[in-house]
């Protein structure tokens, strides 16, 4: 589904990325882990197409289509969900106009018809269960004056009502209290188990999210690279021993490749 | 002609046309009227028009509108128009008294009332200086630059509407102004008079439409007085060529509790400036004076609003936004007086703009002059560009680029656009940016 072959990426000239090699398969979960600053979000973001950053070498494709000439939003379009970091609070706009065009703008794109009022509206109304989303919340302008827990389950409810095939999770677990880890963990299931092909990258500092989202592989980035992968074991055995002795394994200054 | 007029003083050749104006007055020249016309009409001749050194225009030079020979309208003759050629200009689904405005004067013919409103009072300026001037010259304010002088001194175009005690006009008032001659370019200068009765309740829209290609300058003044206790609601939409001047002026005296709503929605004119002075000579009255203009192309707008706190217990709320795309300009200069005696006033003012291209441009002037001390006043203006991170957030989930823009223009601009208390013409107003982002992307 997702190959990511030798990338290297920079932003402003200090190299970040330097040589990813990852293939998520349909149905597959990924987790990609790592101490701060070694690339993760960088990955993320330019799966997702965020401007800012210059690919220098190596190919991202998606389902055989080079993802990296794409614009962000045929990435959408094509099946690519990024849930964010720090989703944006956009004052003016509701959450149930933003969806609404975001949902039609897709549906264009694969040849159906765009949805009615209410027709959107049903589809919301089976949605907004899965992550406990409310009628007030919906109709609010999007992510304004949201805690952060609410953001961070707006995404979720975006990633239910948009049904990508892939969904990426930028560091979604940070800032959350237990309960809404729970809801946004569930949320993601829910989303996983509609269809066998649907696939997730969940980017984390910590292993505490993997509890309830279960991986197939766990992948370990140090310094742009990804030093080590496993299976869900790894993600525990981070858990106890921290990140310095991936650190130490593979101390290299970082001015060499 | 031209090469002439350009070595001649522009003033002598206004003079001249006033000269065939009192002309054309027979009987009427030894009125009082015409002493104040003959009066503005030397002030006009001693300050002659401003120039860009003029603090007060300092940021929208004159000069553009100085290199044309304006013809007074009256000299043009009238404009053959049939109802069929304005209808696109009605705002869509909305019953209003209408009164149709071609080149500043009144057109009784293409004119048309709602039943049931017949106390509403309307009449042209000319019919009313015939009969009565002394609620003119009630009203009538001093010129304050070469522009409204010119205007006082050509005064014959306009009207004057009264809404008579208690009345509260169900349907709005719509002043449709047409302008622009196919004989050359002309100057049109109406002056309009509102007075809001005591207790009365209206809304009145006051639209602009270019129906001509030829240059104008569109040179007007309008007096409002809100009596005691009444509400009046005024909302002004420009959207006139690339080719038409607009200069106008407000003047808004304020009496005891009332309350004034301004709108100013600006599309542009290739030059517009709209002056709007709004003073309380009595307590416990109320100003919102709000805006959005949106100037793309190589369009001037300059909005320049002073609000006169002369008295104490008034409030006054400003909130003007702007948006500014390829070689727009905008200006924005908005003066807050508070009077030594105005306690307990409340005012607050804020302007927000939004660039949209590298080479547009905006001045933004809020100013305060507080000498009360018991008052809870704030202002503030903000300068900024579409923001990156929302456009990425709407493509990543699936919104093209384009229309993510507009989103989020929309979204700049809700707030304002809310305050619009006609459900029909907000409708409009949205739907005129969108028509404006949609040729602004292409």
């Amino acid at each position: 589904m997702l190959t990511v072959k030798d990338l290297y990426a920079s932003v402003e000239e200090k190299e970040i990325l330097k040589g990813i090699n990852l293939k998520v398969n349909p149905g597959e979960v990924h987790a990609i882990m790592g101490p701060n600053g070694s690339g993760k979000s960088t990955l993320a973001s330019i799966i997702a197409g965020r401007e800012g950053y210059s690919v220098t070498n190596g190919s991202v494709t998606f389902e055989g289509k080079d993802l990296l000439s794409m614009s962000p939003e045929d990435r959408a379009r094509e099946g690519i969900f990024l849930a964010f970091q720090y989703p944006v609070e956009i004052p003016g706009i509701s959450n149930a106009t933003f969806l609404k065009t975001a949902v039609n703008e897709i549906r264009k794109y694969k040849g159906l018809e765009e949805l009615d009022a209410m027709e959107f509206l049903a589809l919301i109304r089976e949605k907004m269960k899965i992550v406990g989303i409310d009628q007030t919340l919906f109709s609010r302008p999007v992510n304004h004056g949201f805690s952060g827990g609410e953001k961070k389950r707006n995404e979720i409810f975006q990633l239910a009502v948009l049904d990508p095939k892939l969904a990426i999770l930028d560091e979604t677990d940070s800032g959350l209290d237990i309960d809404a880890l729970k809801i946004v963990a569930n949320g993601v299931n829910v989303f996983k188990q509609q269809s066998k092909e649907k696939a997730v990258i969940v980017v984390t500092h910590y292993q505490r999210l993997l509890d309830y989202i279960v991986p197939d592989y766990v992948h370990v980035l140090y310094n742009g690279r990804i030093v080590k992968s496993g299976t869900k074991e790894l993600a525990l055995e981070l858990e106890e021993r921290g990140y310095d002795w991936i650190k130490e394994e593979n101390n290299i200054p970082a001015s060499t490749k | 002609m031209a090469e002439i007029i350009e070595k001649t003083d522009l003033r002598d050749y206004y003079h001249s046309h006033f000269q065939a104006f009192e002309n054309s007055l027979n009987g009427l020249k030894e009125t009082e009227i015409h002493l104040e016309r003959k009066k503005a009409m030397e002030q006009f001749m001693q300050s002659g028009f401003p120039t860009a050194d003029n603090e007060e225009w300092r940021y929208t030079n004159p000069a553009p509108i100085l290199k044309h020979t304006f013809m007074p309208a009256f000299e043009a003759g009238e404009v053959e128009l049939k109802k069929e050629s304005f209808e696109k200009y009605l705002i869509k689904d909305l019953p209003v008294n209408l009164f149709v405005f071609v080149n500043g004067k009144l057109r009784e013919d293409l004119s048309v009332r709602q039943k049931g409103e017949e106390a509403l009072e309307l009449e042209s300026l000319s019919a009313v200086m015939k009969k009565d001037s002394e609620v003119i010259r009630k009203y009538l304010s001093e010129p304050v630059n070469g522009f409204t002088a010119l205007n006082k001194a050509f005064l014959n175009d306009g009207a004057v509407l009264r809404i008579p005690e208690g009345l509260v006009l169900e349907n709005p008032v719509h002043f449709l102004f047409l302008s622009g001659s196919p004989l050359g370019e002309i100057l049109i200068q109406p002056r309009i008079f509102i007075i809001a009765g005591k207790n009365s309740q209206a809304k009145i829209i006051e639209s602009h439409h270019s129906i001509f290609e030829n240059a104008y300058l569109f040179n007007s003044v309008t007096e409002i007085v809100t009596e005691e206790s009444a509400v009046l609601s005024y909302y002004k939409i420009e959207n006139e060529s690339e080719a038409a001047f607009h200069l106008s002026r407000l003047q808004v005296r304020q009496q005891r509790s009332s309350a004034f709503n301004c709108f100013t929605v600006t599309f542009g004119g290739s030059l517009v400036r709209n002056d709007l002075n709004s003073v309380f000579s009595g307590e416990y009255a109320e100003t919102n004076l709000n805006g959005l203009y949106l100037a793309d192309g190589k369009r001037h707008i300059d909005n320049h609003t002073v609000i006169d706190h002369a008295v104490p217990h008034c409030n006054s709320n400003e909130l003007y936004k702007g948006i500014l795309d390829d070689k727009g300009r905008g200006v924005f200069n908005g003066k807050v007086i508070v009077r030594k005696d105005a306690q307990k006033t409340q005012a607050y003012q804020s302007n927000k703009n939004l660039l949209l291209s590298r080479t547009a441009k905006i001045d933004t002037k809020p100013q305060l002059e507080i000498f009360a001390d018991d008052v809870k006043c704030s202002h503030g203006a903000t300068v900024g560009q579409l923001n990156e991170e929302a456009l990425f957030y709407l493509q990543s989930r699936g919104v093209g680029i384009e229309k993510a823009q507009s989103i989020l223009i929309n979204a700049f601009a809700s707030d304002v656009i809310d305050l619009i208390n006609i459900e029909k013409l907000k409708e409009t107003v949205n739907q005129q940016i969108m028509d404006k982002l949609h040729k602004v992307s292409e």
